[in-house]
């Protein structure tokens, strides 16, 4: 039986800086032994502990969609130890990946639905892997309508511009990319995600809502669906929480009974509303 | 399976089998402290000591652990790869546990291996190669509150063998085909021994007076039990340390951290405790557990709610009394549990 | 006064105290549901104020309890307890007006490690002190014991038994100090050649299970990130290896110096039964030795490891 604290060693493939204020960068990953790549399967929503020898480990949405390949994609964000290491590796580097942890976006229950998207900065890392997914020709015809909007501060905050100005131009998907104020160059959305979410005001009939985004964002948010007439079963959220182990034993991301690593980080509003807020 | 018998001068051949191909641990005095130690021979075995102030989970959830190394080194082959740690090379027998510390084990299963991803190898490879013996309680302490959360003096749950103290002898209560094979070639026991045990054990249930009641705190909703206002009076004289913690034969919190000396690299893990303000806080510096009552709050609420609501009823606590012994503040978790239940 | 006398008249003072409106909690002590320890008690209203006691082990140090808390508290206090709180309002971590001394003279408090290593491996299920004696009652055994053989070691080498500050004093102030030489406490170490010392010092921390209750129960410590928990950089590794519990001992011993009253209150929380004050007694005294001073004996006082004067010793820096 496999022993799952040890990660899969994997190499950068390639790194991008992400935001105008260089704390988010992007990093592409291969896996070093073809058998792990078989291995690591996982569906939009998951994450991973990113493993750096020597400094320890970080659990990190996974970005990239399964359909783009047996590359990973994760966009992290410098905040710590491990971030800050990672940061300045290059491609070519060995580090490692453990998983896929956690659960997944309900999108098999959500099959012939519509589907809403609501991102908020850093937070739209699996929700790029999600709209990948939807699009994916396999998949697309088996979802409603699929609206997607997203929000950063400024035009240099947005992350994966290329991914979602295709989407925009695909007809596929109702993309409706904001930023909080104007910016010179800037023709698209102006305002707050959740005010542009009142504009949209997309309804809750046969519809699934995905919310992924700072606290401030949500409890503003929040009120907008309650509105519109979204049940809390409809809502679906993805926590964060501090990790070590990230498969369920080491006992800190608990919220309640429910640990973020392995019980989440998905979790639909209906249940949240009945834990601790300890998130 | 057939219960047997060990005369007490027949105990140093017993202890002698055992030894072949294991290392033997047992409760012993050091000095004027009771702590598990190596057991040479069944001459420094001992019978009369209530229990050990830390737990034996240490035997298979070492305080410190080295789970892999790597070469620091990106130019050697396999550089900065993680190998996993060699499995434990010679099994063990543990004489002399109490069934509470056996019956926590066999919890602490429960969490540490559950599914394919969460399985972890170092817990179960020590669990599989460790053979449990345990004493029987006849003298339970003030303290003990086994009975009440699933587990009592004679309980055998987690255990391959329980010795009962008769006296002259002991009966040998043969639990698990492990333990028959230990036990092999002693005599069976005979009815008188059998009855005299069961009286040992109902005096023994007996003497547990002050235990812990579960029903309500079962019957209430999670919110009910976190918002109720006890934890702001329970929470004001805890030190927020990591006593109850450390001395809990359930308690398995645990950090992970990497360390580097010049080429050798490894990732531990270290015992780590929900009373600490570090355990939860995020790199933004957010504190989903930010106020002592928070923390004080968590641990009971996961021993007593959170692990019988995943764990289909089994209580992250097996009443063993080392918290109440040993908190420097005299938070008594049979107090706490019982305002829960209140 | 024996201790049922002092706990009936910490009850009154406290009573008083909390029926007119002075304070808004007194801290002190309630009977534990162990033998040999009594707990941190927080009395808000009369009622509450009746399961106050005071006992031989009241070994907290429940200066511990006032660093940044709001609003108005009576504390019950000997003399040692009663030089933390100086050391603390010196320290900005609480205000005079905020506090009530309830004082007492302390009378030697006990040691519960000591007590039942006299029965090892025993069960004891009662202590009480009776004047001069202790008797100790446990499952198949009752002895009477000299009282005086069974105290903290801090307490045999006391310098300060009677509060420092107080607002009402229960009982009568005794004897200064116990008697003892509190320059002995750091001699052994001094005696011992550096290699020596190490083992020494490796033999007293063998069994250290990093709980921190030391940490936790020490009225000094009150960062609000402990240099233990820092992670850019790690100051101090978190494992069992002897380093890290080396570096962990050796840097919290040198955040007290200048501010230790030698109170035992770490040596009390420690479930192993380590003796840290082997660190705490050698800074103390080096302190004493070279500034002439001891920490929270006056509000007056000027700490010397915060102040700068010209004459400062400072053969000590190479």
């Amino acid at each position: 039986m496999r022993n799952t604290y040890i990660p899969y060693p994997v190499r950068i493939k390639d790194t991008r800086v992400e935001t105008e204020d260089k704390q988010l960068k992007s990093f592409w990953l291969e896996f070093m032994n073809p058998a792990d790549a078989d291995a690591f399967a996982y569906t939009p929503g998951q994450f991973a502990e990113l493993s750096v020898s020597g400094y320890g480990e970080i659990p990190i949405g996974i970005a990239s969609s399964p359909t783009e390949g047996q590359d990973l994609l994760f966009t992290v964000n410098k905040v710590g130890v491990v971030s800050n290491r990672l940061h300045n590796m290059k491609a070519g580097d060995v580090m490692g990946v453990r998983g896929p942890l956690g659960n997944s976006y309900p999108l098999k229950a959500s099959e012939g639905k519509n589907i809403v998207i609501v991102a908020g900065g850093f937070a739209v890392t699996t929700l790029r892997s999600t709209m990948i997914w939807l699009l994916d020709p396999a998949n697309r015809a088996k979802y409603g309508e699929i609206t997607f909007i997203y929000g950063a501060r400024t035009p240099g905050m947005l992350l994966y511009t290329d991914e979602w100005t295709s989407w925009q131009q695909s007809g596929q998907a109702n993309v409706n990319v904001t930023i909080d104020r104007e910016a010179p160059g800037w023709t698209g959305l102006v305002g707050f995600v959740p005010s542009v979410t009142e504009q949209v005001a997309p309804k809750p009939d046969n519809a699934v809502a995905l919310i992924c985004g700072p606290p401030v964002m949500i409890k503003f948010t929040q009120p907008v669906f309650d509105k519109l007439g979204w049940k809390p079963e409809q809502i679906v959220m993805s926590l964060e929480n501090r990790m070590k182990c990230g498969i369920g034993i080491c006992g800190r991301c608990n919220v309640g009974p429910e640990y973020v690593c392995k019980d989440g980080p998905v979790f639909t509003k209906a249940q949240l509303d009945k834990l601790p807020r300890e998130y | 399976m057939a219960n047997k018998i060990l005369a007490k001068d027949q105990l140093g051949a017993f202890v002698d089998k055992l030894k072949a191909g294991r290392e033997v641990f047992a409760p012993a005095l050091v000095g004027d402290k009771v702590v598990w130690s190596p057991l040479d021979s069944a001459e420094g075995l001992l019978l009369d000591f209530s229990n050990t102030d830390l737990s034996p989970k240490d035997f298979f959830f070492p305080q410190t652990e080295c789970m892999m190394r790597f070469a620091n080194d990106a130019k050697a082959p396999d550089g900065m790869i993680m190998q996993a740690e060699p499995e434990l090379k010679t099994p063990r027998a543990l004489m002399n546990i109490r069934p509470c510390d056996a019956k926590a084990m066999q919890v602490l299963d429960l969490i540490f291996i559950q599914d394919q991803m969460t399985n972890d190898a170092y817990w179960r490879d020590k669990r599989e190669k460790t053979l449990l013996i345990g004493l029987a309680c006849n003298d339970p302490c003030p303290t003990c509150f086994c009975t009440s959360v699933n587990c009592g003096p004679h309980h055998e749950v987690g255990l391959d063998l329980l010795l009962v103290d008769l006296g002259d002898r002991f009966l040998v209560k043969v639990i698990s085909q492990r333990g028959a094979e230990a036990a092999a070639g002693l005599p069976e026991a005979g009815a008188a021994e059998e009855v005299q045990a069961a009286e040992l054990k109902a005096k023994a249930e007996a003497m547990i007076t002050e235990g812990v009641g579960m029903d309500n705190v079962n019957a209430r909703e999670v919110m009910e039990l976190y918002e109720a206002p006890l934890w702001d009076r329970v929470q004001e004289n805890c030190l927020n340390c990591g006593t109850c913690t450390f001395c809990c034969p359930t308690c398995h919190c645990f950090d992970i951290q990497d360390e580097v000396q010049g080429t050798d690299g490894r990732r531990v893990r270290n015992w780590d405790y929900c009373m600490s303000w570090l355990f939860t806080m995020h790199g933004t510096g957010h504190n989903p557990r930010g106020t002592k009552k928070d923390r004080v709050r968590q641990r009971f609420m996961h021993k007593f709610k959170y692990i019988p609501m995943k764990r289909g009823g089994e209580i992250g606590c097996v009443g063993c009394g080392r918290c109440v012994q040993l908190c420097p503040v005299n938070i008594d978790v049979r107090r706490v549990v019982n305002q829960m239940n209140g | 006064m024996d201790n049922q006398a002092i706990a009936q008249k910490i009850r009154e003072v406290a009573k008083k105290l909390l029926s007119e409106g002075k304070v808004d909690v007194v801290i002190g002590y309630a009977q534990g549901s162990v033998p040999m320890r009594d707990y941190p008690y927080f009395a808000y209203t009369p009622e509450e104020a009746e399961n106050l006691t005071w006992s031989g082990f009241c070994n907290s140090n429940l200066a511990n309890f006032t660093i940044r808390r709001p609003g108005r508290m009576a504390v019950v206090a000997q003399g040692c307890v009663t030089r933390n709180l100086v050391g603390l309002i010196k320290e900005n971590q609480l205000k005079r007006e905020n506090l009530f001394v309830i004082g007492v003279a302390s009378p030697g408090m006990l040691d519960r490690n000591k007590v039942q290593a006299a029965f090892p491996g025993k069960l004891i299920t009662s202590v009480q002190e009776d004047g001069a004696d202790l008797v100790v009652t446990g499952r198949g055994f009752a002895e009477r014991l000299p009282r005086k053989r069974f105290m903290k070691d801090n307490c045999y080498t006391c310098v300060q038994r009677n509060p420092v500050i107080c607002d009402e004093l229960i009982g009568e102030e005794s004897e200064p100090t116990h008697g003892g030489d509190i320059d002995k406490v750091a001699a052994p170490w001094e005696k011992l050649a550096a290699g020596e010392r190490w083992a020494e010092f490796q033999e007293t921390f063998k069994d250290c299970i990093r709980c921190y209750a030391c940490r936790d129960a020490c009225p000094l410590c009150y960062c609000h990130v402990c240099f233990v928990d820092e992670s850019q950089p790690q100051w101090c590794g978190k494992t069992q290896d002897e380093a890290d519990v080396a570096t962990f001992h050796i840097l919290r011993a040198f955040h007290c110096a200048g501010r230790c009253t030698d109170c035992g209150a770490c040596e009390a929380a420690c479930p192993q039964g380590i003796k840290m004050r082997r660190l705490t007694s050698k800074i103390e005294k080096d302190i004493r030795e070279l500034y002439g001073y001891r920490p929270g004996m006056s509000l007056e006082q000027e700490p010397p490891l915060v102040v700068y004067r010209p004459n400062d010793p400072q053969d000590f820096i190479k």
